[in-house]
């Protein structure tokens, strides 16, 4: 329902709308649009061929022959072209990233689909972005599901219960998600409680949730729904206390069973945040990371924002590389949140 | 203001003014700051350095595990956030590829005569860091165990390998080997000591070119697929820190440790008496048949930033010195690391690291271009590991992300 402000929007002068606007634009474009066109121009711009020296090196284990960079002949070099060495798309479609030469040949020397699948996801950019879309796309759905269970089941229970319920089920959102993780970590260690009860469950004592891919995936899909479900129950139950009383009896007195009332009047009710709890869900998901490092699970998993972090956090730092990521995964969001801005752009434009 | 509290301002002035004195480090102002690595030895260091701290000389540390994503960042500024790096044979070369550190001959020139040559680390003749103490990775082992089921102490990895079997099938442990094999830096680490004691060469003579698919790469992995069998089940999650605390739970009864970090097993605390008084040290284990152990050797020491003024550096030159001078050596330090300090006593902790040198391992590789094969190597190898591939696509892959990474730096064509 449009409030008093959305009213006189369609009146307001274009000048007000100016200056009412113009501190917002201005941090959008500082915070938002000049990094990105940053980012773009370092995606294109990779260091400059790198003058090697050999030299003799001492150290105290004695001399020997090693190489250097010649920073006095690098230096010339950067003066003249200080942004670097233009390489346009060739970061984007290297080995590291699309890498669409390795693909071609992968798809012409493939005998089935299943031996072409094995060759992409040996791909590091693949890899990873295999990892983050499937933990995107199920962690987002669980998360919707859980919050809203967890906000009827709260919403239910006698009023007096339902503070201390709430400030417990909005743990796992206050606790750090670096802590969080470690603390899952040491829980589903072999020697940890969790690991050791599946080794007793399944009666296997080597199984090791850590040493299997297809395990570490399961407990950090675990962790990403347990950290978020909280922030979906807490918009759900908000929403729930906004339920028009009066269709919910009517729909009593019509004999509307609980799961009815549900179906039919609390869902549809709740929907314009369903479209806002996923949005929210999907650009946090799609940027996950800090499980995959408390995990140390980079053996098994990794997603593009590790794969960003990874090129940085080494002896040498590839920023090209992390900024073609970082592109990648700015198109990789938007094209993620194309179909329900469109929704939203139409559900809008009905109004 | 009245004449009395006038008075008692300004004589209060002629007081902090005139207490400018300093500590024994020889420095009269400046700023010094410290990125560096976190454990005993460099703390020691650091705090010797804080020690010139005083009027006008500000001097403050910060390390951190992570010492080397900041460092160069840290350093890159003008003037830089830190004035100096604790750095290592392999760290030294990032700060070198980005210009960043300065040469120190005047420095040594001036106030540097009692440091003694071989500490000094001369790159194409000139001073770029002082060296403070030594590190490699060496056997560290429960002799009680060892002893009880009659196994010698095992000379190379074939040994280990037979002494897990026996301690396993005897029901000691059930993964009597701990390594260090966390996906990612330690990874990589294990195979650059596996395959040059394999009597491998990363790259083709005199050039960047990656080369090691080839026989000693797959040998070498295969014997860490061999040991990881009688490792904890989680050993790509594992570091030098989890391996460490294995030990001292009793559960791990070999292993390949850095010296640097074996004091703190041996020690009161985390382990009960009777499995720290047990640790011991040995040297580093061969494997193969090439004749060079499968380790690394290390140094550890600091350099100076190039984007400070000169009064700072000189300032961080004399707190740093300060720092590996022979007055911080004391019972508790003494055995902290090898010291290259003069007043240094080993103590037996300390044999592995000196049985590490006196073997002939070589050095870690200080080439501008082996921290991206350290990254590629780190990042590829739990393919194999983790049984997904085999040994040879395993090193193409390795030699092909590397060659990217190379490329987009410039170090190939």
């Amino acid at each position: 329902m449009p409030g008093p402000l959305a009213d006189q929007t369609g009146c307001m002068k274009h000048k007000t709308f100016f200056w009412f606007i113009l501190p917002t634009s201005l941090a959008m474009l500082l915070f938002i649009a000049l990094p990105i066109v940053s980012v773009v121009m370092q995606s294109m711009y990779a260091p400059h061929e790198q003058v090697i020296v050999e030299v003799e090196s001492c150290d105290i284990f004695g001399c020997k022959k090693s190489t250097m960079v010649d920073q006095d002949a690098t230096r010339e070099i950067r003066e003249a072209e200080p942004l670097g060495r233009f390489v346009g798309t060739e970061i984007y479609t290297n080995r590291n990233h699309l890498a669409t030469t390795e693909i071609g040949l992968a798809w012409q020397q493939a005998t089935g689909f299943s031996e072409f699948v094995s060759a992409l996801m040996n791909l590091p950019f693949y890899r990873a972005l295999a990892f983050t879309l499937t933990f995107t796309f199920v962690v987002t759905p669980l998360v919707l599901i859980l919050g809203f269970m967890i906000a009827v089941a709260v919403n239910s229970i006698p009023a007096p219960l339902r503070g201390p319920t709430i400030f417990l089920s909005l743990l796992p959102m206050i606790i750090n998600t670096l802590v969080g993780s470690l603390i899952l970590f040491w829980m589903v260690d072999a020697r940890g409680i969790v690991g050791t009860l599946l080794q007793t469950l399944v009666g296997d004592p080597n199984l090791s949730m850590k040493a299997s891919t297809p395990l570490t995936w399961v407990m950090l899909i675990v962790y990403g729904v347990w950290h978020a479900a909280p922030f979906a129950f807490v918009v759900y139950y908000a929403g729930l206390q906004t339920v028009p009383k009066d269709t919910l009896e009517s729909a009593m007195m019509d004999g509307a069973s609980r799961w009815e009332q549900i179906r039919y009047v609390i869902i549809p009710h709740l929907l314009p945040l369903t479209t806002f709890i996923a949005l929210m869900q999907l650009m946090d998901n799609f940027r996950v990371f800090e499980p995959i490092l408390s995990f140390n699970a980079s053996a098994h998993a990794t997603s593009l924002s590790y794969f960003i972090y990874d090129d940085l956090g080494g002896e040498t730092r590839l920023l090209s590389s992390a900024a073609a990521t970082s592109v990648l995964t700015i198109i990789g969001v938007a094209i993620l949140l194309t179909p329900v801005l469109i929704r939203t752009w139409r559900d809008f434009g009905r109004k | 203001m009245n004449a009395i509290l006038r008075s008692a301002v300004v004589s209060a002035l002629m007081i902090a003014g005139s207490t400018t004195v300093y500590a024994n480090c020889g420095i009269s102002s400046g700023r010094v700051s410290i990125v560096g690595n976190e454990f005993p030895a460099i703390q020691t260091v650091a705090k010797g350095a804080m020690d010139c701290a005083g009027e006008g000389i500000e001097v403050k540390s910060n390390l951190t595990a992570d010492h080397q994503k900041i460092n160069v960042a840290g350093l890159q500024g003008n003037p830089a956030e830190y004035t100096s790096a604790i750095i290592a044979n392999s760290s030294i070369v990032a700060l070198m590829n980005e210009d960043v550190i300065r040469p120190l001959d005047d420095l040594v020139a001036k106030h540097g005569a009692d440091i003694p040559k071989n500490q000094l680390i001369t790159i194409n003749g000139k001073v770029m860091a002082v060296a403070f103490m030594a590190n490699a990775q060496h056997l560290t082992y429960r002799k009680d165990v060892l002893a009880e089921l009659g196994i010698e102490t095992p000379k190379s990895y074939e040994d280990m390998l037979a002494a897990a079997e026996k301690i396993r099938a005897a029901g000691k442990s059930e993964f009597p080997i701990g390594g260090a094999y966390k996906a990612g830096w330690n990874l990589a680490q294990e195979f650059v000591n596996m395959y040059i004691g394999h009597g491998g060469q990363f790259y083709k003579e005199g050039t960047a070119e990656p080369a090691l698919n080839n026989d000693s790469g797959i040998a070498a992995l295969n014997m860490m697929k061999e040991l990881s069998a009688y490792m904890n089940p989680d050993y790509l999650t594992h570091d030098s820190n989890a391996t460490g605390a294995e030990m001292e739970a009793g559960n791990v009864i070999m292993m390949n440790m850095w010296g640097s970090r074996v004091g703190k097993l041996q020690d009161d605390e985390g382990a009960p008496a009777e499995i720290a008084s047990n640790i011991e040290v040995s040297g580093p284990l061969m494997v193969g048949d090439s004749g060079t152990p499968a380790t690394t050797l290390w140094w550890d020491g600091w350099t100076v930033a190039k984007n400070i003024s000169d009064a700072d550096a000189e300032a961080t030159f004399l707190a740093m010195k300060n720092g590996i001078s022979p007055g911080i050596l004391n019972d508790e330090t003494m055995g902290q690391a090898v010291w290259m300090i003069e007043g240094y006593t080993p103590a037996p902790v300390n044999q592995g690291v000196f049985d590490s040198i006196s073997s002939g391992a070589v050095a870690y590789p200080m080439l501008p271009y082996h921290g991206l094969m350290h990254t590629a190597l780190g990042n590829e190898l739990a393919d194999f590991l983790t049984g997904k591939e085999d040994a040879a696509k395993t090193l193409a892959d390795v030699e092909a992300a590397y060659a990217t990474a190379a490329k987009e730096k410039g170090f190939l064509n």
